[in-house]
């Protein structure tokens, strides 16, 4: 082709066959009793990261701070990452034909396995902020417990995912703290933003017979495990911030892990698979 | 080009300049770098201050025609592509800012400057993206006549500016690259593909044309910025360039440029094509393009909602730094 050279790479099969064979071997993917819960529990890592991914992408060029559309962009593009990865293993597990993009651009809203934590709108920049934050400080602890899990598969995408989460989680609580303890007026916007948000965290350690399951293989930690490590790194960046742990309860909203989400959700998956929809069987 | 119509100051002979301005213009001359703490005519400074503040603006509003589609990518590896993409012009802006910087304008500055609209971005990103080929057409024909500029400006005089660009090539080849990716699947896609691949390049070619600027007939300001080594080509020579180097690749595609009197002149050596409309191109300038308003507009409202974020972390910054101040006087 003129002066400009073919973007596609040569040898992808090839190249296929060499990731293949670098694979470490996984008992738990073709583990027919555990298949169920394995995909579902899978769907619900893919599913987290793609739809507060997709979130924070909705950003991208609106930011505050030119800083801060960079490091939007950068969090999201890792989630979408993570999402291929997570939603890849859930393909393969299912082992029905269909692809991680077809789980992500082909299921209907209560297919959705993520938590109604990420899926909230993006409010203002408190609100992101604060939603990230919380989720960031639980997903930091559970892929720190997944490098350990006792599939293979799931913790080398645990360990390359807690690489950049580490990040995420560092910034995140860094200018939750800068924002709690800058003016009146970002104070104020932080502390509203934690009582919206805090009554959909409880859903991240509200453990069901998925995560039980999932957990009795050693595939993953039990939930409840994670929460006092939750609480401390929450309870001592609040502290540091200024900001006041909300009263109410903070599992009053749960359910999306089981398919039952807000509204939101909806509009989401509307938009997200609107080319899949409209041209179905096409590529892209 | 992200810069069309800069302003240049007036054009001075070797005889007429004074010693300072000659010695400056000899080192431009030799290929030396100018480094921002050393003398330099103050219209070299302003110039520049034009140039690269409007390069700087148009990769920041320049995130929003593309953003506009990462919600709606169509498949994964696609949005990551698009985000890393977008993450990038925004990487590109920082790095033009802190070289505008560096004579001694700030970037706050500058933004109020484009906010006001008494500063420019270019042109192109006043054009809607209405369908997911656009990303495909923006990456080829949009970054692709971008770098026809770019890619001579890493020689430019300016240290600082140069370093930016040498920078900003290597991604925006990839970013063409990539959105020829784009252009090859929807070219051999399904016929709805295909027909969106074929529109956008209807929609985006002559808007890509407009980038390099009017014609050096019309363009009163070019010969200083050349002498000086901030603009390395004419607008026409880089049009030119563009057209022979893209015409194969539509070709390539299967896809009609949206020009009928586009021919191969064997005695040129060139592609002799149509204009695009001048009087479009002026009033997408004077900001009564099809985006002019949203794209300015959103720039605004990202600003103007963000102070109190902003506002928050410098008053956190001020308590931290006199928390640190006290705590080293108790310690003494």
């Amino acid at each position: 082709m003129p002066s400009l050279p073919n973007a596609a790479t040569p040898d992808v099969a090839r190249l296929a066959e060499r990731a293949a064979a670098a694979q470490s071997h996984d008992p738990h993917v073709a583990d027919v009793a555990l298949k169920p819960a394995f995909f579902d529990w899978l769907c619900r890592m893919g599913d987290n990261s793609l739809i507060l991914g997709h979130r924070i992408s909705e950003w991208c060029g609106h930011g505050p701070v030119l800083e801060e559309d960079i490091a939007l962009a950068n969090t999201a593009l890792d989630l979408i990452g993570h999402t291929q990865m997570w939603l890849g293993l859930a393909a393969e597990v299912e082992d029905a034909g269909r692809s991680a993009d077809e789980l992500a651009f082909l299921r209907d809203a209560m297919k959705f396995r993520n938590l109604k934590l990420v899926e909230l709108p993006n409010g203002d920049m408190a609100v992101t902020l604060m939603r990230e934050f919380l989720f960031d400080a639980f997903h930091f602890e559970l892929l720190t417990a997944l490098t350990k899990s006792s599939s293979p598969r799931v913790a080398e995408i645990a360990a390359k995912a807690l690489k950049e989460v580490s990040y995420h989680l560092e910034r995140s609580s860094d200018l939750v703290v800068r924002l709690g303890d800058g003016t009146e007026e970002s104070h104020n916007r932080m502390q509203a933003a934690l009582n919206k948000v805090w009554g959909y965290t409880g859903e991240m350690f509200a453990a069901d017979a998925v995560d039980e399951a999932v957990a009795e293989a050693g595939i993953a930690p039990a939930l409840a495990d994670l929460l006092p490590l939750w609480q401390r790194t929450v309870g001592e960046v609040l502290d540091e911030a200024t900001l006041s742990q909300p009263e109410q309860r903070f599992d009053a909203q749960t359910g999306g892990k089981q398919g039952r989400h807000t509204e939101h959700l909806g509009y989401i998956v509307a938009e997200m698979q609107f080319l899949q929809r409209a041209y179905p069987g096409a590529s892209w | 080009m992200y810069a069309q119509m800069v302003k240049s100051e007036g054009m001075k002979s070797l005889e007429e300049m004074s010693p300072e301005e000659r010695a400056f213009q000899e080192r431009v001359d030799r290929g030396e770098k100018i480094e921002p703490k050393e003398w330099m005519p103050e219209g070299y400074r302003k110039t520049l201050i034009r140039q690269i503040g409007q390069h700087a603006h148009s990769e920041i509003v320049g995130q929003l025609p593309e953003g506009n589609w990462i919600t709606r990518a169509p498949t994964l590896e696609r949005k990551a592509i698009l985000l890393a993409k977008v993450q990038d012009e925004a990487g590109h802006g920082l790095y033009l800012y802190s070289a505008a910087e560096t004579l001694g304008v700030s970037r706050d500055e500058l933004f109020e400057k484009l906010h006001s609209g008494a500063m420019k971005y270019s042109s192109i990103f006043n054009y809607p993206t209405l369908t997911w080929a656009d990303m495909g057409a923006v990456g080829w024909l949009v970054d692709g006549a971008a770098i026809m500029n770019q890619v001579p400006l890493q020689r430019t005089s300016y240290g600082p500016y140069s370093r930016a660009m040498i920078r900003i090539c290597k991604e925006e080849s990839f970013h063409q690259r990539q959105g020829y990716a784009i252009m090859m699947k929807m070219a051999q896609g399904t016929p709805e593909q295909k027909e969106m691949a074929q529109d956008a390049l209807n929609r985006f070619w002559y808007p890509s044309l407009m980038m390099f600027g009017p014609s050096d007939k019309d363009s009163v300001h070019s010969a200083q910025s050349m002498a000086w080594k901030i603009k390395m080509n004419t607008n026409d020579e880089l049009r030119q360039k563009f057209v022979d180097e893209t015409v194969p690749q539509a070709e390539y595609l299967g896809l009609t440029v949206p020009d009928e009197t586009l021919t191969w002149n064997e005695a040129r050596g060139h592609y002799d094509f149509a204009e695009p409309d001048w009087a479009e191109f002026f009033e997408v300038i004077k900001g009564n393009g099809p985006c002019n308003e949203e794209r300015l507009g959103a720039r605004r409202k990202a600003w103007d909602k963000g102070a109190w974020f902003r506002d928050g972390l410098t008053a956190y910054a001020e308590k931290a730094a006199a928390r640190r101040a006290a705590s080293n006087v108790a310690a003494e």
